[in-house]
This record gives C-alpha cells, structure tokens and sequence, in this order.
C-alpha cells in the first residue's frame, strides 16, 4: 500500500455508468463523504462500466478487456471506491476469475481488488467513521441490495451512518433482504418476472410507512423507484449517499410525483 | 415427460396469471423460510457443518469410482443386485425387466425425483404395470396427472382446495358428504386408501438420499413414513438412485443428515429416516426377497471434471428454491422439466442441453440468496454464469441480445468515445425527461417500461460535470 502515516490516502473513484449517466448527485455525494473522511479523491476518466453487462450475459471476453483497462486506470490509488454493492462486487470478487490461467494478470487483478471498497463499507470498515454530521427530518426505509448484502456483508453500515443523521428515523420494511427484481438486464430479459418481484418489494415498501426509500445501488433503485412511480406510489426514492452528504436538494430519483 | 423449458418464457406468463398457484406460493415464502431459519440459528455450529458437508461430497466425488465399486461390491456380498444405467432408457428397461421377472401388476413407489427424470410412471403404464406413488404430494399430483412442482413438497403449487376437490373426484367410493376441509382430514382419507396398495403391491421402487460405500446400505429421509411400507412390504425391493449419492461412510451420513432436513424443511431431522441393506436375511422379521440396485449416470460422470462437478454435491433439499424470488415468482412447473429453480437452473441444462434448457440459468437476478443457504455450499449463480458462458460460445443467444449486447462492449471497451456518446446523449435525455423527470414509455425500453417508469437522467453526466469542476479548480490554482 502507498499509504504514508500522516499522508491522506488517494482514493481513485469508480463512478458506475449508472451514476454516471442517470444520477451524478450519488458521485458528488460520495466525493464528499470520502473526502470528509480524509481521503482524496481523483476521477480517472478512462472508466466505463464494471463490465458486469458482459460478464453476466457469458461474454468472457469483452468482460476481461473491460476489467484490464479498469485495473489499469486505477492500479496506482490506495484504495478503489465505487457507490454501488454490485460493481464493487463485481471489481473485488469477480475480475481476479476473469483472469484465471495467465498468473501475471491475475495476480495484478487479485492484489487490485483487495484495495476495492463499496461506499459505505469502505467508510465505515476502513476509514471507521461512525457518524455523519446532517440533519434530515424523514422516516425511511433501507434496501439491502443483493450484491452488496451477500458478496460484500454490507448490511449494518449503511444503518450505522443513517442513525447518526439527525431527525432521520429508520424503520424496516419486510424482507429488505430479498433481491428487489432489477438483476441488470434480467429486468429487461424477463420482465414480466422481475415486475412480478418488484411488485411484492414495492408492497413492502409501502407498507413500511416511510416517506423516502434508500438503497446503495442505483439500478435497483431505478427499478423501485420506476415501479413505486408507476403505481402512483409518493415514495421517494434516494441513494443512501445523498442523504449521508446532506445532498439531498436534486428531485428524488424519478422525480417527485 | 416433455420438455417445455424452452417456452420458459411463456410458461412463466402463464404461471404469474395463475390465481391458484400465485396464492399457493405464497405458502412456499411463509412456511419454508421462517422454518429453516429457526432450524439453523438454534444450532451454533451450522456454518461448520456446511463445511464439513460440502467436503465429504467433493472428496466422495473425486474418488467417485473408488467408492461406487465399493459400495457394488457390499450390496453384493449382502445378497442384492446391482444394475448400472448409463441412459434413462437403460434404467427404464432394467426396472420393467425386474418387475416383469417378478411378475408385478402394482408397484408402490416413494417419492423420488430420479425416477421422475426417467419418466418410469408412464413407461410402467404403458408396460401394463400400474404405478402407486405413495408420497401424499406425490399422490396428489399422480391424481393430477401432473409433475412435481418442487423437489421435496411436490404438490406445494395446489392448495388445499384443489386437493378437496381431486379426492372427492377419484375417491368416489366414499360417502359424498364427508368432512374434507381440514389438511388431516385429507391426509388421513390418503392413508386409508393407500394402505391396501402396499400389501397388493409385488414390487416397491424407492429412490435414495444417500448411498453408503461403507456399507452398501441406501438411506432415504421421509416424513410419512411411506417409503417403509414401501420398501418392506412388496417381495422385490428396487432403489433407483443417481451415481452421485455416494458417500464413503454411515459416518459422513449422520454429518449430512445434520444439513439436510434443517435446509429443507426445518426440522432437526426428517421423522424417517430409513437404512436398507440387501434383502431379508434368514432370521429378520421383515424385508423384501429381492434387492435391486439401479444406479444411473444419465449424463453425470459428464459434469465431473468441469465447472458443473459441485453441482453434483447437491443434496436435493430445496433450499436454494425455497428462497428463489424467480420461483416465488412462477413456480417450479414454469422451469419445463423435472427440477426447478436454482438448482434446477444448472442441472437441466447438464442433462437436457444448454439449447433446450438455456432459458433457466438465464432467469436469475443472480442475487445469490440459493448460494447463501445452499447446506453444500454450491456456487450456484456462479454456474449458472458457466451456462451463460457456453451459451454465448455457441452462440445460442438471440440474435438481438447480441447485437446490443455487442454494441455496448464496443463503446464500453472505448473510454473516450463512450465519454463522448454520453456527453451528446444524456443531456438531451436528461432534457426530455422534462418535470417529472421521469419516462413512461422510450423507443428500445420497451422491456423497461412496459412495467415501470424510467427515471430520467438527471442532468448532464457525472464525467462532464467532474471536468468542468477539475478546470475550474485548476484555474483558481488549486
């Protein structure tokens, strides 16, 4: 590791094409929250996607030529933080398979996904903050997405930081651990099963009485939101990030009504 | 029987139009889950025991000849036969062979998946043999003339109604207004009719949850208590099994037996569980004269050696579909052939081909809930990846998929062109997203929005807005 006692880390930022392309507040959000962390941040901007589109549809090869040029453009920092379960998943727990049998790349892919953290784990399991300093008065609701849950044991940070934001009331929804439908192109592939299982996630989430719904990953949350908009639901729905930065002015993912 | 996986799409609509099943598999999330959960936090060393479990079966499978040999050879020296299957069809007519040397007109059978991957009732049927299942699932979906829609709870697609009224329809000897609405009333009417079926049965096929190298002894796990009288009663007793049930010893049995009914129904144990080893022995009270072994291939030994071998520790608990939100969704008959859900998702296409059963490991959100109670341990969205890998290779994906799929990586693999691309179009749709910020329908979203709306971008992209604040700190002399 690069890091000097007394030196701030370097983080590279690993925005995710969702963030990118649809909600660039959950970059600035996580800018700001690594940063308050003592960390700096730096952008490369030789960064696509995580390559999971590929990956997961059997395309080994473009997901490898995808995972060398992220390696690449992100080898030199302390640490890599993306704010998503699912790419960081994908970066720490699936590149180093990508590459097996050429032990050159796999060894660079392995020693790089050690440095790969998700958001709010890497604040809270790395940098060991324990609070933020907000205030927001909601009551909301968390969703545990698959990715982070499952690959990463991501589950108490985000509930640790919002616990901490003043006025915020957590309250939980059935089942926040179970899958919410979105499964990247799966909701696309077969969607009259992932509205089926959107259904019952937004049934729960309704239930649960909460005016605004966070979850860490932005596909699932475009694919609740999307869902809560059309049913008419007033919902909101957020990145946790936003609301850990207290940067919540922009409308809610899908807007407001 | 047939094949539908390749109309998994279809079967699915169908499935999720289905008031009855949708209302069924409500009883799938309530009862299960809760169950295993209890089940597995009341035993502290759980997680150990998964280990432990996982690696008798891989280390059982790596020595899988070794260990089938010697189990051959113990059934033998106990007095039973053993057949060896490489096909469906061999196993088929090894079994009608055995039942016509014995002259068998009804057969009892316990619940076994194996025998409904080599469709026996029908073959059997056709052969003149009447076929009895004896499971109460199993002989309510043979009522049906259905399959089972899950591995360990056949007829968890029916509710009690449907039941009600299948009884009253076959059951037609018994008095019209009989009480039928409570679940043991209907259990208690199964038992009575089916209790004369096993003293008229010649022979009784059970499958096997384990088959002991040690011992040549084959052990089954039920609740009813069926599989005895099955295995018992009749003269000829015939297990049908799949080569890798094998494990080395009675040992590693009770280890496994420890994982399996806690995942599958949340029991500390299965209230039966019953060893037989050969046929009756001069001195035993009871027992069958004649001891079949049917071990079946059927495209396994295939499997060892590739990424699909752990597949092959699979215990056939039910877990993994117990917590599937896909099977929560539709159903195991949606899946098309004899298993369902995730495990169903990577060992139909073993068995049946990736062409035909290439819909299954592609029906998952890959949220990985079946790997996280898998008693084995089985990377199972990891495998079903592997099929989406032979898939693609062979170029099995639709054509469209792989145009868009191709046209993404070609912009996904080219940072500076993708910049651009997004730099040109997100604002324009960020633009078009208008007041509500949000879209209910978009040219090539159909997928999307058919269901939900699709939250517009919110601006210009993250990359563009990043540049413009690095210049301008750049500016101020940062």
């Amino acid at each position: 590791m690069n890091e000097t006692t007394g030196s701030r880390p370097r983080i590279g930022l690993f925005v995710t094409c969702l963030v990118d392309l649809f909600r660039p507040t959950v970059g600035f959000a996580a800018v700001k929250l690594i940063e308050d962390s003592g960390c700096t941040v730096e952008v490369p901007m030789a960064q696509t996607c995580c390559g999971q589109p590929a990956y997961n549809s059997g395309d080994r090869a473009d997901a490898r030529a995808i995972a060398e040029a992220t390696i690449e453009a992100f080898e030199s920092f302390d640490y890599v933080v993306a704010p998503s379960g699912s790419c960081a998943g994908m970066l720490k727990k699936h590149y180093p398979g990508l590459f097996k049998g050429d032990a050159a790349w796999e060894a660079r892919a392995t020693a790089f996904s050690a440095r790969v953290f998700e958001l709010v784990s890497f604040l809270v399991d790395v940098r060991g903050v324990r609070s933020v300093d907000v205030k927001r008065k909601a009551r909301i609701t968390y969703h545990d997405s698959c990715s982070g849950l499952r690959e990463l044991g991501i589950r108490e940070q985000p509930r640790m930081l919002l616990s901490s934001v003043k006025g915020l009331k957590l309250v939980e929804m059935k089942d926040p651990d179970v899958c919410c439908g979105f499964g990247g192109t799966f909701c696309v592939k077969y969607s009259d099963i992932s509205n089926a299982i959107v259904e019952k996630k937004t049934a729960s989430i309704d239930a649960a009485g909460a005016e605004t719904l966070l979850a860490g990953d932005l596909g699932c949350l475009m694919n609740m939101a999307g869902k809560l908009k059309r049913e008419g639901s007033t919902v909101e729905a957020r990145h946790v990030a936003e609301v850990l930065a207290g940067m919540d002015e922009t409308p809610p993912i899908g807007g407001w009504k | 029987m047939d094949i539908t996986s390749p109309t998994f799409k279809a079967n699915a609509r169908v499935a999720l139009a289905d008031g009855q099943l949708q209302k069924a598999l409500g009883n799938v999330r309530a009862g299960f889950i809760d169950k295993r959960r209890k089940a597995v936090d009341a035993l502290p060393e759980f997680e150990e025991l998964r280990d432990r479990a996982r690696d008798i079966k891989n280390h059982a499978l790596e020595h899988l000849d070794l260990y089938l040999e010697t189990y051959e050879a113990k059934v033998l020296s106990s007095g039973g036969t053993v057949h060896w299957a490489e096909t469906a069809g061999q196993a088929r007519d090894i079994i009608l062979d055995i039942c016509r040397k014995a002259d068998a007109r009804t057969v009892t059978k316990g619940k076994s998946m194996i025998t409904e991957e080599i469709g026996l009732n029908d073959f059997l049927e056709k052969n003149g043999i009447r076929p009895v299942e004896t499971d109460l699932g199993e002989y309510i979906i043979q009522l049906r003339g259905e399959h089972p829609s899950h591995i360990i709870a056949p007829a968890v697609h029916l509710n009690k109604e449907q039941v009600e009224a299948d009884f009253r329809r076959v059951h037609d000897h018994l008095p019209d207004h009989r009480d039928l609405s409570e679940p043991e009333a209907l259990l208690g009417e199964a038992r009575r009719v089916l209790r004369s079926q096993y003293f008229e049965a010649d022979v009784g096929i059970t499958g096997a949850n384990f088959l002991v190298a040690e011992t040549g002894t084959s052990i089954i796990v039920t609740n009813e208590g069926n599989g005895d009288l099955t295995q018992v009663l009749p003269r000829v007793h015939v297990v049908v099994a799949s080569i890798e049930k094998i494990v080395p010893t009675l040992e590693d049995v009770s280890q496994i037996l420890r994982v399996l009914a806690r995942s599958a129904t949340g029991q500390e144990m299965s209230v039966y569980t019953t060893l037989s080893t050969g046929p009756r022995r001069k001195g035993d009270v009871d027992g069958p004269d004649e001891y079949h072994v049917v071990l079946l291939d059927n495209g396994r030994s295939s499997m060892l050696g590739t990424e699909f071998q752990d597949m092959l520790r699979c215990i056939r608990c039910g877990a993994c579909m117990n917590h599937c939100p896909v099977y929560h969704a539709v159903g195991g008959h949606a899946y098309g052939w004899v298993y369902p859900g995730p495990m169903g998702a990577v060992l139909t296409p073993s068995l049946i081909g990736v062409d035909k059963g290439g819909h299954l490991p592609n029906a998952s959100t890959f949220c990985g809930r079946c790997e996280s109670v898998c008693p084995m341990r089985i990377p199972l969205p990891k495998m079903m990846r592997h099929w989406r890998e032979r898939e693609f290779e062979r170029g099995l994906n639709p054509a469209t998929q792989r145009f868009g799929l191709g046209l993404w990586a070609f912009f996904a693999r080219r940072p500076r062109l993708y910049r651009l691309a997004a730099a040109l179009g997100i604002p324009v749709l960020s633009l078009l997203g208008g007041r509500k910020r949000r879209f209910a329908w978009l040219p090539f979203a159909g997928g999307w929005t058919r269901h939900r709306e699709l939250p517009a971008p919110e601006s210009r992209t993250f990359m563009q807005q990043w540049r413009d604040r690095e210049a301008v700190a750049r500016q101020a002399g940062r």
